[in-house]
């Protein structure tokens, strides 16, 4: 049981923390045809722009109600208005994806109330889907705006099920997590197929942002899940969902249409994908494939191979609750040590982390804690990358942004297979870190104090 | 001190810009972007510009009071460069929590300007504004003052909210901010008649080390550059130079209009980008100098050095004048001063067949007519779906732009070259321009693109196998009993709606036997099961058994 704490701190530095807004226009991405749109200034769409597409390096939609002062005075309806009709006379987006900022949310405006007002002034908006989530930057950070948004999907775009109706056996909703990447989502995608499902991915990220190359340049998103098919949701005999984050969007699924779920608090490492395979093989009715037999064997020797390089690596991790339960999980199973532990939000999955405390913090704590704890492994979004170079130790990019590296979008770390490549990596990176920073020298064991230097601290 | 609609007022009526005063009083007043339009927007918000403004400051603890939007999703985002401390790269936020914004955020503002001074102890600390605080009314300019005077260091506060206008304003309010509390209120150890500022220049990729060994082999001292590498004690005694060079004029003219007006230092407008604009600005900077007390032997240095660095950088450009015959180049941009390399591009031999003029005046446009000559292609207000269309259709060979449109180039199979902020070449003075040359040179000539341009094989096999199927149709109409064993098909996949057909129709193409695997069936990374048990289905049984 980990200790989850909160920094006292007045200022923050460094921020590991993104904000809210943007997690939920992440969460439009997935869907073809979207326009996001972030209800106030300017600026905060455009720090959000340029952060998804200097992750991705792909055009990203993403539009502004552009809230000026005077408009704040006046309130937004006109803005959103004006917006609403720009967007949909320039662009014919299937659906727009409206999320509130803190400007908006100080002043106390009445999106949904706007959105009936704009509807009734304009019929020709009938038939193009609104969904408005209330995201204020002041609460919460990037992954509960990913996951609120994805409840609000559900609540409005899902059509009513006729109870008396079977379900259709074959099908299954999964409600990923914004911690999965596009990789990540196709990974799942053949995996649930060979099972003979067919999956419904609510939002699918690999349809919109993996990097493929369109024949015509559409100024919404390129791919992703149709309205339509959302609509028919209800229809599954199963959703899955990935990551604690999205438990709301699940049980919303299943208040609404009744149809249950299965929560996946994690897809990283051996056994929670013994888990997540043979329930798959359960709901299927199908045997596990022998591709899936023979990955699992490929992990398991990974495993062996590499534990001699992670065993007793003492870990810094910082990211989300979602992806620092799953990842320093994992790395716990492989015999690293969890010694630092910094996220951005509370999380029911925090107190289960491996590690004695978890602080809900910035990379200013997570240096210091690395530095005072002596770890020997720094993972982290890039914004650790400053950190990482002062305290010299291997880093690991993970999550979201990455945006100094190439191939975000494909790094994948579930399934046997995924977390396969994971381990690989990460004990190629402690190699490389040994080779370069690390060689012993003759002195390496030569004792200043009249202690025995078995394994003297530069030796990791 | 004054109000911020006062200063706002106030960098609207600027009167050292070009375009500002060909404005009648009522447009003046209306300020300097268009109004912002809802759901058409791109650009970044005035607290943006001012951080763009003096972030490259680098002793200096940048200090954002808001919630953690503005600065949780945009820090350490620039392409600066420091030769000394890396503060500036960290990242200071009060990240005001909904209790904050519910009972003010300025105790925790005050609080956390203690906690940078005792951990980081910097120079100076910037304080920025941003809408939610202004609008719940934190007065960051009293506790910025209170602040200042209790823990004896500079706490400056720059007042530029997101929602008060554009990027370009906010870059002209932080110029308003080092007016008001920055410039002049220190003294150098010593001056010389060799002393300039730079104004405007953000030290990108290091480009102003491209300039700066040409300066100090003149002796002309860089007393300091407002921002790139600059230190809070040089912006400090900035006002002592003799004369200064503004380089992004959209950004802060005003602050080079107003220290000439206070200080009486002369300024111009010049560019460090293309072979004859570096030489246009070393004589400018030669020829103020020497008005304002410098000897004139420092003219002959100059044009000596000149003269020199011109032969070295007119004979590398020789070297790309083959390899760009021929080749035509569309610039899309919205400053003046990237088409300082025009000149240096067209040497070489690039033609340019079209550029954007959606920022230009009346004057800038004359201006390209006579750089580009009549036939340039002047793009008024292009759609990225026309500039995509303009550019797969190849009636271009490079794009050159900024970040924001790169993708129009790059998913067209087009060569494209960032030449705004983003980019991370240096382009600036003799070298960079060879530099900038090397890089078109090596986007034109990668062998990827003619690969890229090549459609996939199967895209002819579907056509063929698409004529095929209808001429098929038309034979079953005719024959109403449907030989279902004839290919063996009996079942579709469904791994995914939009290819349902393909997976079909590639395994009647390649018949019952199947040694290619049905690949393009699904757009995940493997088989699709549906196929798979469709070829099982089909494979004799002992070999199912082996499986």
């Amino acid at each position: 049981m980990a200790i989850v704490t909160t920094s006292k701190k007045a200022c923050s530095v460094n921020p590991l923390k993104m904000s809210q807004p943007i997690g939920g226009s992440f969460a439009f991405m997935g869907l073809r045809g979207a326009m996001p749109l972030l209800h106030g200034p300017q600026g905060c769409t455009s720090f959000g722009l340029t952060l998804f597409v200097r992750h991705f390096n792909e055009p990203v939609p993403m539009q502004t109600t552009a809230m000026s002062e005077v408009a704040t005075v006046l309130g937004g309806h006109e803005n959103l208005e004006q917006a609403i009709l720009n967007i949909y006379n320039r662009v014919e987006p299937e659906i727009i994806g409206i999320n509130s900022t803190g400007v908006t949310e100080t002043n106390g405006d009445d999106v949904e109330a706007f959105i009936r007002l704009i509807r009734q002034k304009h019929p020709q908006l009938e038939k193009l889907p609104l969904v408005y989530v209330s995201t204020p930057d002041f609460k919460d950070a990037f992954q509960d705006g990913w996951g609120k948004t994805v409840a609000r999907m559900i609540e409005v775009l899902v059509a009513p099920v006729d109870a008396a109706r079977p379900r259709d056996a074959s099908r299954v909703n999964v409600l990923p997590g914004c911690h999965l990447t596009p990789g990540d989502l196709d990974e799942l995608r053949t995996i649930i197929e060979d099972f003979g499902l067919k999956p419904s991915f609510l939002p699918d990220l690999a349809g919109s942002l993996d990097g493929h190359i369109p024949d015509e340049f559409t100024p919404t998103t390129i791919g992703g899940i149709a309205v339509d098919e959302i609509a028919t949701m209800g229809q599954a005999a199963w959703t899955i969902a990935i990551g604690a984050q999205m438990r709301r969007a699940a049980e919303t699924m299943q208040a609404q249409t009744g149809t249950p779920f299965r929560l996946f608090e994690r897809l990283c490492g051996l056994i929670p994908n013994d888990e997540f395979i043979a329930f798959l093989s359960q709901i299927s009715g199908r045997s596990v494939p022998s591709k899936y037999r023979r990955q699992r064997g490929q992990l398991a020797d990974a495993m062996l191979d590499a534990h001699f390089h992670i065993g007793a690596r003492k870990l810094a991790i910082g990211a989300e609750p979602d992806l620092l339960f799953d990842l320093s999980s994992f790395l716990h199973e492989m015999g690293a040590q969890v010694t630092a532990a910094v996220t951005t939000t509370n999380s029911p999955v925090l107190q289960r982390v491996r590690s004695e405390d978890v602080l809900i913090g910035d990379l200013e704590d997570l240096e210091e804690l690395a530095r005072s704890r002596d770890c020997g492994l720094l993972m982290s979004h890039s914004h650790g990358r400053q950190a990482a170079s002062r305290l010299n130790v291997p880093f690991f990019r993970v999550g979201f942004p990455l945006f100094d590296r190439l191939g975000a979008a494909h790094l994948t770390t579930v399934g046997y297979r995924g977390t396969r490549d994971l381990i690989f990596d990460i004990a190629n990176l402690i190699i490389t870190d040994r080779e370069t920073n690390h060689g012993p020298t003759p002195d390496t064991w030569r004792s200043t104090s009249g202690d025995l230097q078995v394994d003297p601290p530069q030796l990791h | 001190m004054t109000s911020l609609p006062t200063t706002i007022q106030d960098v609207f009526n600027e009167p050292g810009c070009a375009r500002n005063a060909s404005k009648s009083k009522v447009e003046r007043k209306n300020g300097c972007t268009k109004q912002l339009k809802p759901g058409g927007a791109a650009g970044g918000c005035a607290f943006d510009g001012a951080k763009v403004a003096l972030q490259p400051f680098t002793d200096v603890a940048h200090l954002v009071h808001g919630p953690i939007a503005c600065e949780g999703n945009s820090w350490d985002n620039r392409g600066s460069v420091s030769s000394g401390s890396d503060l500036w790269r960290r990242s200071f936020t009060t990240d005001m929590s909904e209790t904050d914004i519910v009972f003010g955020g300025e105790k925790r503002l005050y609080r956390a300007v203690k906690e940078i001074t005792e951990k980081y102890n910097p120079q100076a600390i910037f304080v920025y504004q941003t809408c939610v605080p202004a609008m719940i009314g934190d007065d960051i300019d009293m506790v910025c003052k209170a602040a200042s005077a209790k823990f004896g260091k500079p706490v400056i506060p720059i007042n530029s909210p997101g929602f008060v206008g554009s990027k370009n304003l906010g870059n002209k309010l932080a110029g308003e901010a080092l007016l008001e509390h920055v410039i002049g209120t220190g003294e150098p150890d010593y001056t010389t008649s060799y002393d300039i500022n730079i104004i405007g220049e953000y030290n990108l990729s290091g480009e102003l080390w491209q300039i700066k060994p040409l300066l100090d082999e003149l002796g002309i001292r860089i007393l300091s550059c407002i921002s790139g590498n600059g230190k809070y004690r040089e912006v400090a005694y900035s006002h002592r130079a003799k004369a200064a060079m503004m380089v992004c004029s959209r950004a802060m003219i005003n602050v080079a209009r107003k220290m000439r007006q206070r200080y009486g230092i002369p300024f111009f407008e010049g560019s460090f980008y293309g072979v004859e604009d570096t030489s246009d600005s070393l004589r400018q900077i030669a020829r103020m100098l020497i008005e304002s007390g410098a000897p004139a032997e420092l003219m002959e240095r100059t044009q000596a050095l000149i003269a020199r660095e011109e032969t070295k950088a007119w004979a590398a450009i020789e070297r790309f004048k083959p390899r760009f015959a021929g080749k035509r180049v569309v610039l899309i941009t919205g400053g003046v001063k990237s088409w300082s390399m025009v000149a240096a591009l067209q040497e070489a031999g690039l033609e340019m067949v079209g550029t954007s003029v959606k920022k230009s005046t009346k004057k800038d446009k004359e201006r390209i007519k006579e750089l580009m000559g009549q036939h340039a292609h002047m793009i008024e207000d292009m759609s990225p779906r026309e500039i995509y269309k303009m550019l797969k259709d190849a009636k271009a060979d490079i794009m050159l732009s900024g970040g924001k449109s790169q993708f129009v180039a790059l998913k067209a199979a087009m060569p494209w070259l960032d030449i705004n902020q983003e980019r991370c070449h240096a382009y600036m003075g003799y070298v960079g321009i060879i530099k900038l040359m090397e890089e078109i040179e090596k986007a034109l000539y990668n062998p990827i693109w003619d690969q890229l341009r090549q459609a996939a094989p199967w895209d002819e096999f579907d056509r063929k196998r698409q004529a095929r199927t209808v001429a098929q149709m038309h034979a079953q109409t005719a024959d109403p009993i449907r030989d279902v064993s004839k290919n063996g098909v009996n079942a579709i996949s469904f791994s995914n709606q939009s290819e349902a057909s393909n997976c079909e129709s590639a395994i009647a193409a390649h018949g019952p036997n199947l040694d290619e695997p049905a690949k393009p069936c699904t757009n995940s990374s493997g088989l699709c099961v549906a196929c798979k048990d469709i070829r099982s289905d089909l494979q004799p049984p002992a070999l199912q058994a082996a499986e």
